[in-house]
């Protein structure tokens, strides 16, 4: 009992400080890619090629004045950021990043909470992430957090329904919601050598999925709630110091886990393909593993990023339609489909 | 006292608070953060009593999709704080406390001295029939027809919601 | 092991609440809340009976209850708007229309 508590506390720590880590520089990561594509240089005074920067930002923010406009509701208004953070790091303790590894003779899952509805937790925690924005909109008192917060309440709700029904197809293909399993089954090859991942197996439902999931972290091109020509910073407008250094967090924290998840449902997970036909120890096969997947994780948040700098805005009638008139009907159909072929293969 | 009774009646007093802080707010977001807290004690009891899936829809459609409605509305509404909470107490509200505690009484009667054998254990198929896997066979086989007419009444809400909300053209 | 008995007194003490918020709130939103917390105390009850029994048609009908909460709150949220958007109050006690 106590010894699985243990072994449950240091995967904890060991992955938030990783998560962490992750998320202060993919901030850099972003800064220096946006330099790139808009020829700049980007930040490189702190440290060798600005690889320090992270570390300054986060202690301006911890000494910068938190200011809380006067009219705002405060206990609220501290309570949004938190929120945004919490739910963000909490998503990541079902996914898998890596398979099993034997340690002092002990073997551990590299999963924190190896639950058997794991793919229902992550749809649940990203649906409750709309109140860390709405909540800091509301709270404020300002007409254009409000609108930012009216925007993403809508916007997070409309894609959820897409988030939700893309998944369903990968649930039908693997027959299980847990998703050390969702992995397992991509291990597998298509026709012999193709590697059975299900971007291949679910095309229509991975690109709806990726589109959702892009929306559902408020990212460009889909980053209307906080659209600065528009709406000044939309939710966080009234955010200083610590708080706004949360949502700032929470943000790419968002993004981490939005790609982290984006690997293990379609990518393989930590699976890298061809190796199980050479001969390597089990432990050096765990070690792959888990580099696999942070390897996948970062190329998808780098694939993040550039789109970032890459496409315009939509508009906002524009990203409701696509939502509603585009997204919806190819997750409907993509189940459709799905079910007919595994009726067909059955 | 076991663990197990400590935690029941932490979350016990959880859900009854924060169901009173719902109904005493004055300001109706306040409600709705309060109401999601209650949620989130129910599901813990719904875990203490084996119903994984109904915990997780609670959480995806509760929390994630009905309240953020409620909240959705409070904030399009722009509603700020009731007024006349206090000012107002009329007799009708004594007589409506009055009632309630009257249902209590009667409620706490018959579960006092209504206790059979099989109320004192959780059955041991308690943990097979709250997986996903045994609501969904049930779901789409047994209950196969009311599932569909469910999903009637989904459509015929949605069409009701659009021509509620919608502007009349001029 | 907790008694089926205790998780029928919180439900009940639940659903009181939940009635006395309806009697007593003067806010639309608020009593419509209330309802939901109604709701959500027969929930409670119905999955402790489903778990105590070894019965699933318990869990079956919260499952139905909350497709059906979701329904009614989208329906009663757009009247509300509907009603708000008319008489700019959500006080139930201005809204009479239908008094006579």
């Amino acid at each position: 009992m106590i010894e699985t508590l243990l072994i449950a506390f240091i995967k904890i720590v060991i992955v938030l400080l990783v998560l962490l880590t992750a998320v202060a520089y993919s901030v850099y990561a972003e800064r220096r890619i946006s330099a790139f594509i808009q020829d700049r240089l980007g930040p490189n005074r702190v440290g060798p090629f600005g690889l320090l920067q992270p570390i300054a930002d986060v202690v301006k923010l911890v000494f910068k004045e938190a200011i809380v406009p006067r009219n705002a509701n405060k206990p609220l208004h501290d309570l949004a950021p938190v929120i945004s953070l919490t739910v963000a790091l909490a998503t990541f303790a079902v996914i898998p990043f890596g398979n099993t590894i034997t340690l002092f003779g002990e073997e551990v899952k590299l999963i924190i909470a190896d639950v058997n509805i794991g793919v229902l937790y992550i749809l649940a925690f990203s649906s409750i992430s709309v109140y860390g924005i709405a909540l800091a909109g509301w709270s404020s008192n300002n007409k254009y957090s409000l609108m930012g917060s009216l925007r993403s309440s809508a916007q997070m709700v409309s894609y959820e329904l897409s988030l939700g029904l893309a998944v369903v197809g990968v649930i039908m293909v693997t027959g299980s919601l847990r998703l050390d399993q969702v992995v397992m089954n991509q291990t597998n090859y298509l026709f012999g050598v193709l590697p059975a991942w299900n971007c291949f197996v679910q095309p229509i439902g991975f690109i709806t999925f990726v589109v959702a999931a892009f929306a559902e972290t408020n990212r460009q091109p889909f980053d209307l709630p906080e659209a600065e020509p528009e709406l000044v910073g939309g939710f966080h407008t009234e955010y200083t110091g610590l708080k706004f250094g949360l949502f700032f967090l929470a943000e790419y924290a968002h993004m981490i886990v939005a790609s982290a998840i984006i690997t293990t449902l379609y990518l393989g997970g930590w699976h890298l393909p061809y190796i199980d036909m050479i001969d390597v120890s089990p432990m050096l096969m765990s070690i792959i593993g888990i580099l696999t997947f942070v390897i996948k994780v970062t190329l998808v948040l780098l694939f993040m990023i550039v789109i970032r700098w890459t496409i315009p805005r939509f508009r906002y009638d524009q990203l409701m339609g696509l939502g509603w008139k585009v997204m919806f009907p190819m997750a409907l159909l993509n189940i459709f489909i799905t079910g007919l072929i595994l009726l067909l293969l059955q | 006292m076991t663990f197990e009774e400590v935690f029941f009646y932490f979350l016990a007093a959880g859900a009854i608070v924060s169901a009173l802080l719902v109904i005493t707010r004055r300001n109706p977001i306040n409600s709705v953060i309060f109401l999601v807290l209650n949620f989130f004690f129910l599901v813990a009891l719904y875990l203490t009593l084996k119903a994984q899936f109904i915990a997780i829809i609670q959480i995806l459609v509760y929390a994630g999709a009905i309240m953020v409605l409620f909240m959705f509305v409070i904030m399009l509404l722009n509603l700020g704080d009731e007024k006349r909470l206090t000012d107002r107490v009329t007799w009708k509200q004594f007589v409506a406390i009055g009632l309630s505690l009257a249902f209590v009484m009667q409620v706490l009667y018959i579960v006092g001295f209504g206790e059979t054998a099989e109320m004192k254990t959780m059955s041991a198929k308690a943990v097979d029939i709250g997986t996903v896997e045994y609501i969904g066979k049930e779901l789409f086989s047994y209950y196969v027809l009311p599932i569909e007419a469910i999903s009637v009444l989904i459509v015929a809400a949605v069409v009701g919601a659009i021509v509620l909300a919608k502007r009349k053209f001029d | 092991m907790i008694p089926l008995n205790f998780y029928l007194v919180l439900s009940a003490l639940l659903f009181t609440i939940g009635v006395v918020g309806v009697l007593t709130r003067r806010n639309a939103i608020i009593v419509f809340m209330s309802i939901e917390l109604m709701l959500n105390s027969v929930n409670l009850t119905l999955v402790a009976f489903s778990s105590f029994l070894g019965d699933a048609t318990g869990q079956m009908l919260v499952f139905f209850v909350i497709t059906i909460a979701a329904a009614e709150a989208a329906i009663g949220l757009a009247i509300i708007i509907a009603l708000f958007r008319n008489k700019q109050t959500v006080n139930i006690d201005e809204i009479n229309l239908l008094k006579w």
